[in-house]
C-alpha cells in the first residue's frame, strides 16, 4: 500500500494534498497557510456579511468519533465562510456506532460527494488510513479528478496538525514573529497530538521549542524530536521564554499513576500567577482548551492579558479556512 | 509402495547425491524405481518443522483451517507444525486437541501436532488438563498460552513442575501485560514519532529471565516463543552460562528480517506480538540464531481475516502468515549474509524444533534407513510473494509484493510426495 503523499497534486500552489501531519510540511508550505490565515482574516474584516464565495458547491464533511465541541465547530465556521457545504458526521449520529468498518464509512462519505473529510478519531493513523484507502480508489465517476481530501482533525496520541497552525498563526500575531522564538511547551506530551504537531511545526518555523514535563509524560524516544527536554518548569522559565504553551492533562492519566496526585503536578508543573510573573513582558501563554484552571493553569493567568487563549480560538477558524482552501480552491478560484 | 528416485539432488546444499526411497524410508539404492524425479541443482533438507503455528481451526476458518493452513505448511516445505491453542473454543482439554490431530490426519499433508493450553481458556489462571492432553492420542508434549503470557508466577511455576512429569515443555508468551496495556509497536523512537502507545520490550526480558529461573529450580523445559529482543537472548546465555537450565527459544522470521520503521504508514499489515523491533535487535536476533543462542526459526503463522486487518492500527488483530515465505526469509536473512550453511539451516528448521518437541521421526539426517521426510529447495529460483496466491484462506502476508531469493519445489513426508513442482499433492481436498 502506498502512504498518502502530501506532495503531489499541486492545485494552489503550496502543493498539498492532504494534511496529515505537521511533520514533513515544508515551512514554505507552512508559512503559506500561516499567509493565507492572514489574509483571510483581513478579507473578514468589516464585512457585515462574514461570507467568501471560494467554495462554493464543494462539500467538507467532518467526521468525528470524538467528542469536540470547539474543533469541530471551527472546521464547520470556516467551511461556512468560504461557502462551503458542511455536513457533521459523528459517532453517535450515524451508521458508526452500529459498528460500520472505517473503511467503509469513509468509502461512503467519499462516493457520496465529499470533496474533503475533517477526520478525528482516537486511533493515531487512523486519517493516514482513510487517506490511503481513497487515494486508492478515486471517485473520478463523479466528476472530480478522483480526489477527497482528508484533514487529520486530531487522531489518537499522534498529530493535531490545525492546532499547532493556529498556535503558530497567534504566536506570528503576538510576538512579531515565530523565527528564533524560545517556546516552551508544558504537561502531558506522552499522550499529546497537539505537542507532537506543534513540535514539529514550530521547530520547521524556526523556532527553539523546550518540552518540559516529568519523565514519566514523555514519550521513549522523545530523544529523536527536534526540541530540547526539561523536566523543571521554574529552569525553562528562568531562560526567559517567549511563549509557553500549557498542555491538557486529562482526567484518565490522573489517575493512571503518571504522577502522584493533581496537587502535587499543580506544584510543579502547573501555571501559577507567581510563575507567571516572572516570565518577559512580551511573554505569550496558551493553552488548547479545555483547561483545568487550578491545576494546569492559575485562573488569574488565564484570564490575564497575557494569555492568549480566545485569540488561539479566533485564529483557528482562519487558519481552517486557509487548510481548505489550500486543498480545495482550484486556481480558478483564487 | 512406491520406490523413487531422487536424482542429483544436493544434500544440506552439499555435494550432490541420489537419495532413494522405498516404503516410506530413505535407503541405498533402489532398483528400477517406480519414478524418477531430477532434482539437479536442487538443496535436500530434512523437512521442516514449525513449532508456532496457528490453524485458526476450530473457530478462526474464516482466517484459515487445518486444510489451507497444511497445504501452506507444505508449500513452504513444512512437514509437521504445532498448533497453537488459541483457537474457539480454546485447545485446553483432550477432546479440542484430539479434534485438530485427527483433521491433521485427514488432510494428511503435514504431521498436525496440537499444542495444549497452559491454563483453562488461556487465562492464566487453572492449569489446563495437561496430563489428559498428553494421555490422548494426539500426544501433547507441547504446552502454551501462546497469545497470553502465563502472567503470575506461581501458575508459571506450577506449570513447569507439572509438566516435567509429562516429559512436555511449556511454551512461554513472554509478555509482562501489565507492561503491555494498550501496547501497539515497539517503545521507542517511532512509535513516539507515529503516536503509537509503547510496547516495552522489558515486558518481554523480565519474563525471560524469571522463567529460566523458574525452570532452573524446576529442573523443568521451558520454550521461550517468539524472542524479539537482544538483551532476551543474552539473558538465555547469561543462564545457559550459569545454570543448568533447559531452555531453548525461537525467533520468527519477520523478527529476522523486518524493523519497528514498518509500522511508519499505519497499514496494520505490520501490526504483531510481540513487535517489529528496531534494526539493532534485527541483527543481534540473527547472531544469536547463528550461535546458538536462539535454537530454531518457528513461523508464528497467524492469518486473519481481511477486516481485522483492514482498519486503524490499533483496531487490527496482531498477526502475520509466515509459512511460505520462512524459508526464503531464512535464506535472505542467514544464508545470503554467511551467517549460516544450508547444514546450518537443517538444524535451525528442522532438526532444532523436532528435537525441543520429541518428534522422533521428523529433522533425521537425510541417510538410509531414516524417514524419507525432506523438502527440496531451488536456491536460484526467485518469485514475488502474492498475499492472493498463497494457500492460507487470510491475505495478510507483510511481504505482498518482494521478491523472495529460493523457492520450495518439492515436499516428501514419509516417500509420499505432498508438493510436487511448486503444487499441493493432497489426499483431500484441503481448500
Amino acid at each position: 500500500m502506498s502512504t498518502p503523499e502530501s506532495t503531489a497534486h499541486d492545485e494552489t500552489g503550496i502543493g498539498l494534498r492532504h494534511l496529515l501531519s505537521t511533520e514533513g510540511l515544508r515551512r514554505a508550505q507552512a508559512e503559506a497557510l500561516l499567509d493565507t490565515a492572514a489574509g483571510m482574516e483581513q478579507a473578514l474584516t468589516g464585512r457585515a456579511v462574514r461570507k467568501l464565495p471560494t467554495l462554493r458547491g464543494r462539500t467538507v464533511v467532518t467526521l468525528f468519533y470524538e467528542n469536540s465541541t470547539r474543533t469541530r465547530v471551527s472546521f464547520e465556521v470556516a467551511g461556512k465562510w468560504m461557502s462551503a457545504d458542511t455536513i457533521n458526521v459523528s459517532a453517535s449520529a450515524s451508521s458508526v456506532s452500529k459498528g460500520e468498518s472505517l473503511r467503509d464509512t469513509a468509502a461512503t462519505l467519499g462516493a457520496a460527494g465529499a470533496d474533503c473529510l475533517v477526520v478525528r478519531h482516537p486511533a493515531s493513523g487512523a486519517p493516514h488510513r482513510i487517506a490511503a484507502w481513497l487515494d486508492r480508489v478515486g471517485h473520478s465517476h463523479l466528476g472530480r479528478e478522483g480526489h477527497v481530501a482528508v484533514i487529520n482533525a486530531g487522531d489518537g496520541t499522534h498529530e493535531h496538525p490545525s492546532q499547532a497552525l493556529l498556535d503558530a498563526a497567534t504566536l506570528r500575531t503576538r510576538l512579531g514573529q515565530v523565527d528564533g522564538a524560545h517556546v516552551a511547551v508544558v504537561g502531558d506530551v506522552l499522550h499529546s497530538r497537539v505537542a507532537r504537531s506543534n513540535a514539529h511545526l514550530l521547530a520547521t518555523l524556526g523556532a527553539r521549542v523546550t518540552l518540559v514535563a516529568p519523565p514519566t509524560l514523555l514519550p521513549v524516544g522523545v530523544a529523536d524530536w527536534p526540541v530540547t527536554v526539561a523536566h523543571d518548569l521554574d529552569a525553562v522559565l528562568d531562560q526567559g521564554p517567549d511563549a509557553v504553551m500549557m498542555l491538557r492533562v486529562q482526567a484518565e492519566r490522573m489517575h493512571g499513576g503518571f504522577f502522584p496526585s493533581a496537587r502535587e503536578y499543580a506544584v510543579r508543573f502547573g501555571l501559577s500567577q507567581p510563575r507567571a510573573d516572572r516570565l518577559p513582558d512580551h511573554a505569550v501563554v496558551l493553552h488548547p482548551g479545555p483547561a483545568v484552571r487550578g491545576m494546569e493553569i492559575a485562573s488569574s493567568v488565564a484570564d490575564s492579558s497575557r494569555a492568549a487563549i480566545t485569540e488561539q480560538v479566533t485564529a483557528g477558524v482562519h487558519v481552517r479556512m486557509a487548510i481548505l482552501y489550500h486543498l480545495l480552491a482550484g486556481e480558478d478560484v483564487a | 509402495m512406491t520406490t523413487t528416485r531422487i536424482r542429483g539432488a544436493r544434500p544440506y546444499g552439499e555435494d550432490a547425491a541420489d537419495l532413494h526411497v522405498r516404503d516410506g524410508l530413505l535407503v541405498d539404492a533402489v532398483d528400477d524405481p517406480d519414478e524418477t524425479l531430477d532434482a539437479d541443482g536442487l538443496i535436500a533438507l530434512p523437512g521442516l518443522v514449525d513449532l508456532h503455528t496457528h490453524l485458526r481451526e476450530p473457530g478462526g476458518e474464516e482466517a484459515e483451517t487445518v486444510g489451507t493452513g497444511s497445504a501452506a505448511a507444505a508449500l513452504g516445505g513444512y512437514t509437521a507444525v504445532f498448533a497453537m491453542p488459541n483457537t474457539d473454543p480454546v485447545a485446553d482439554s483432550p477432546v479440542v486437541v484430539e479434534h485438530v490431530w485427527r483433521r491433521g490426519r485427514e488432510v494428511g499433508l503435514v504431521d498436525v501436532h496440537p499444542v495444549g493450553a497452559v491454563t483453562v481458556g488461556l487465562e492464566g489462571a487453572k492449569l489446563a488438563e495437561m496430563g489428559m492432553m498428553a494421555a490422548s492420542p494426539a500426544r501433547v508434549r507441547m504446552f502454551s498460552d501462546d497469545g497470553r503470557c502465563v502472567n503470575d508466577p506461581l501458575v508459571m511455576r506450577r506449570a513447569l513442575e507439572y509438566a516435567r512429569a509429562l516429559d512436555a515443555v511449556v511454551a512461554q508468551h513472554a509478555e509482562d501485560h501489565r507492561l503491555t496495556v494498550g501496547a501497539q509497536a515497539h517503545e521507542g523512537p517511532v512509535a513516539a514519532r507515529l503516536g503509537l502507545a509503547g510496547w516495552d520490550p522489558a515486558a518481554e526480558e523480565s519474563i525471560v529471565a524469571r522463567d529460566v529461573m523458574l525452570a532452573a529450580a524446576a529442573g523443568a523445559r521451558l520454550h521461550v516463543c517468539h524472542l524479539s529482543t537482544a538483551r532476551s537472548a543474552e539473558i538465555l546465555r547469561w543462564a545457559r552460562e550459569r545454570y543448568d537450565v533447559r531452555v531453548s527459544a525461537e525467533v520468527t522470521p519477520h523478527h529476522l528480517l523486518l524493523t519497528d520503521t514498518a509500522a511508519q504508514d499505519y497499514d496494520p499489515v505490520h501490526k504483531v506480538n510481540p513487535p517489529l523491533r528496531p534494526d539493532a535487535d534485527t541483527q543481534a536476533l540473527r547472531r544469536a540464531l547463528a550461535d546458538g543462542t536462539v535454537d530454531c526459526v518457528a513461523t508464528d503463522h497467524a492469518p486473519h481475516a481481511v477486516e481485522a486487518k483492514d482498519c486503524e492500527w490499533s483496531a487490527a488483530r496482531p498477526g502475520m502468515l509466515g509459512l511460505q515465505t520462512a524459508l526464503p526469509v531464512v535464506a535472505t536473512t542467514m544464508v545470503a549474509t554467511g551467517l549460516l550453511d544450508w547444514r546450518g539451516v537443517a538444524r535451525v528448521c528442522s532438526e532444532a524444533p523436532a528435537r525441543i518437541a520429541g518428534l522422533g521421526d521428523q529433522g533425521r539426517p537425510l541417510r538410509a534407513g531414516e524417514p524419507a521426510t525432506l523438502t527440496l529447495v531451488d536456491p536460484d529460483a526467485a518469485w514475488t510473494v502474492r498475499g492472493a496466491t498463497l494457500a492460507s484462506r487470510a491475505e495478510n502476508t507483510p511481504y505482498e509484493g518482494t521478491e523472495m531469493p529460493v523457492s520450495v519445489v518439492h515436499t516428501m513426508l514419509r516417500g509420499r510426495w505432498t508438493v510436487r513442482d511448486g503444487a499441493v499433492n493432497g489426499v483431500e481436498n484441503h481448500g
